[in-house]
């Protein structure tokens, strides 16, 4: 070589370091090229409609959209004007624009939400809407005096914005006072926070009974010869293949008050036929079944970390002259701590937004955070607050997957 | 598991009360799964072993609930069991068309999942993927977001949203149709919801690929083509197809988004189950939960084998 500071090169006359990043650039755009369909796929089909979700917990129009002239009202007149006739004259333009494009019933809904039975009152005052004449305020107070309601205003006044927060604070139990601050509800309407803890709680004792009885299977599964625990591991797998709904359905035949159990408890004389025991429609029925259901979650994460620890490590404590229990606790069990971590972390989060277990056999004390989305998206149609719901459960499921992955890694999940 | 030759009194006792907790928590396990199986059968109404089954008298036992399942929603479910009645059975009976649905919506989402899964699976385990982890979990996003939220997101977004589907009828066209509502909404549903384990089964089979096996195809003259067919694809053909099952389970057991994006068109084996629970709970629900039993414990087989083989194949190539 006659120059030592010559750049290598490729056969052709480039210099070597450009032509393989070259190269590597294509591989990458390959690489990407290969994953982008289905990248593109799971953004329309899943991940626009969670982003949909998010904006309607901030978003509702419904109302709004309705009311074009009381919005402008709202904009020119600060909180704390007096409600004059030029407000009452805006309702009124509105409501005869409900009544011709049939919104009078979903407007009212909307503040239906804030104050209660103003839905019929939209509706009925907007079927006499035409009739209405100047001046306004005495007309339409003479058909609907509720319409005098401050409460009534300042619910509308907020829902003139199609963004707002106010689904956010009735997801936590707070509402807006006369003045626009913001309060905690009475004590009587809070429920979602409670909801929230029951969730967690409920969450937290099921895994706490997964793991309780998940670490004796997996470790006996663990320590077995490899054909005997094959065959033992076909009754870990079995409950995990079947559907949700024949588990669910089991329990309901096994924990009814005519069904097997309480059959069999009356059966052994345990106890009499009155006192056959409520074990479904309440707690109890949840947290059987979700243990059951989940269980196979800890005992599989549990049973990959104990194949791994050495059975020489209990057996050297032993022989340095540990108890069988110290041997356990102080050599075993730490050496287990990353499959309960994973395991009793999965069950969580499987736990917390667990839906169809609770509807069926929860009853009414048994009910958990996701139970209540459903019940706002298919009964009490106010979809904003079960968005708003869903968004938050989102957020804790996804910080407790955030820690998931931190000690365990997503890509080390494994399956089946 | 055996006991050291050493072991006191006391841990012998605590080994044997160790081994009937084990028994206890195994019977925990399994007795909910085949306790369906008998009461299935039960000649009455009820959700519990009546005298006559626990003496095993033949007449304790049924299959009238069997019966139902095939007759439930028919024209004529008295009619002679000829070629007519069949018909019918193909065409009325509730419980056959939500099988239909079940098999179709799946079927499709699995083709779906499987197809774009095992091709993003291929380039996600490649070591020059930029961005892996995080395009890793938005692809795993679907299995960690709660169903009812997942559902929730597709309620909004499916029933706003249209879709061009082709159409023949007066000449060949595009229809625009809304997602909820659609079958196609569904299988787009569910697909999303199986492709994290297709993903997932996928890239560990892929991960234990040996790649020189692809350098000795190439060196031997077989194009990229030729060795990812007849060199790749055969190997990690058990992933797939596990991937697939995988898929497959979820649409098939999937009731949430269903419950929230279908219509009465398309009503599934869990929906109609769903039904069934929460209106007026027969035993012919039982006779249901048996087959899916029945089903469960032959998909349980299919990929306890294709692990097995998938294990050997990769013990065979040296590592």
């Amino acid at each position: 070589m006659t120059d030592a500071t010559a750049q290598l090169t490729t056969a052709d006359g480039r210099p070597l370091k450009a032509a393989l990043a070259a190269s590597m650039a294509v591989r990458r755009r390959r690489a990407f090229l290969l994953v982008a369909p289905l990248f593109l796929f799971i953004l329309i089909s899943f991940i626009i409609p969670i982003g949909q979700m998010l904006l309607q917990s901030v978003h509702n129009d419904t109302f709004s959209s309705a009311v074009p002239a009381l919005s402008a009202w709202f904009d020119e007149n600060p909180q704390g004007s007096e409600i004059d006739e030029a407000a009452y004259a805006a309702l009124a333009a509105d409501l005869k624009l409900m009544k011709a494009e049939k919104t009078a019933g979903s407007a009212g809904t909307r503040i239906n939400y804030d104050v209660a039975g103003t839905r019929s009152l939209f509706t009925s005052t907007a079927r006499k809407a035409d009739k209405l004449e100047a001046p306004f305020k005495e007309a339409i107070l003479a058909a609907e005096p509720k319409w005098d309601d401050p409460n009534l205003w300042r619910a509308m006044r907020s829902a003139s914005n199609p963004y707002t927060i106010d689904f956010y604070l009735a997801a936590l139990d707070m509402t807006r006072d006369e003045t626009g601050a913001i309060v905690a509800v009475e004590e009587g309407q809070a429920i979602y926070k409670k909801l929230f803890w029951r969730t967690l709680s409920l969450s937290l004792e099921i895994t706490a009974l997964c793991l309780l009885l998940g670490f004796p299977i997996a470790h006996l599964l663990a320590t077995l010869p490899m054909r005997k625990a094959m065959l033992l591991m076909i009754l870990v797998l079995l409950p995990f293949w079947t559907s949700l709904l024949v588990r669910t359905t089991s329990w309901m035949v096994l924990l009814q008050s005519q069904g097997v159990l309480n059959d069999l408890l009356v059966g052994i004389g345990l106890i009499d036929d009155e006192g056959r025991i409520q074990m479904m429609y309440n707690q109890t029925g949840t947290i059987i079944a979700m243990t059951h259901i989940l269980l196979p979650f800890t005992i599989l994460p549990l049973y990959s970390v104990m194949k791994t620890i050495p059975p020489s490590y209990v057996r050297a404590a032993r022989s340095l002259g540990a108890t069988s229990w110290t041997a356990f606790r102080r050599v075993y069990l730490p050496q287990t701590l990353p499959g309960i971590g994973a395991g009793g972390l999965l069950v969580f989060i499987l736990a917390m937004g667990y839906y169809i277990t609770p509807a069926l056999v929860g009853g009414a004390d048994g009910q958990m955070i996701s139970n209540m989305i459903a019940f706002h998206m298919q009964k009490s149609l106010n979809w904003s607050l079960a968005a708003a719901l869903a968004a938050m459960l989102l957020a804790i499921v996804l910080i407790f997957f955030w820690i998931y992955d931190r000690l365990v890694g997503i890509d080390k999940m494994k399956l089946g | 598991m055996a006991l050291p030759t050493y072991a006191s009194p006391l841990e012998k006792t605590w080994h044997y009360t160790y081994l009937v907790i084990c028994g206890l928590i195994f019977l925990f396990l399994i007795s909910p799964i085949l306790i369906v199986i008998p009461l299935s059968f039960n000649a009455e109404p009820y959700f519990t072993f009546t005298s006559k089954m626990l003496a095993l008298d033949p007449e304790g036992y049924s299959l009238r609930w069997y019966d139902k399942l095939v007759t439930f929603g028919m024209q004529a479910p008295e009619g002679e069991r000829g070629a007519a009645f069949w018909s019918d059975f193909w065409q009325n009976a509730q419980w056959m068309q939500v099988t239909k649905n079940s098999i179709i919506i799946g079927f499709f989402s699995t083709i779906l999942a499987t197809a774009l899964g095992t091709i993003a699976a291929l380039g996600l385990t490649r070591p020059e993927m930029p961005y892996r982890k995080q395009i890793m979990a938005v692809l795993i996003s679907p299995m960690i977001v709660p169903i009812i939220i997942s559902a929730t997101g597709m309620f909004f977004f499916y029933s706003w949203m249209k879709f061009p589907i082709p159409s023949f009828e007066g000449g060949f066209h595009f229809e625009w149709v809304r997602l909820a509502g659609s079958y196609f909404g569904i299988i787009l549903a569910h697909a999303a919801l199986g492709i994290p384990f297709v993903i997932i089964t996928v890239t560990a089979t892929l991960f234990g690929f040996d790649q020189s096996l692809v350098r000795a195809s190439a060196s031997l003259g077989a194009n990229p083509r030729t060795t990812f067919f007849k060199v790749q694809m055969p190997l990690i053909m058990p992933g797939v197809i596990s991937g697939g099952l995988f898929a497959f389970v979820t649409s098939f057991d999937e009731v949430v988004a269903v419950l929230f994006i279908a219509d009465h068109d398309q009503q599934t084996i869990p929906r109609q189950m769903w039904n069934g629970i929460r209106e007026q709970i027969s035993p012919a629900i039982l006779a249901v939960a048996t087959i899916l039993v029945v089903i469960s414990i032959a998909l349980l087989t299919t990929v306890e084998l294709l692990r097995r083989r998938s294990e050997r194949l990769r013990g065979m190539s040296p590592q």
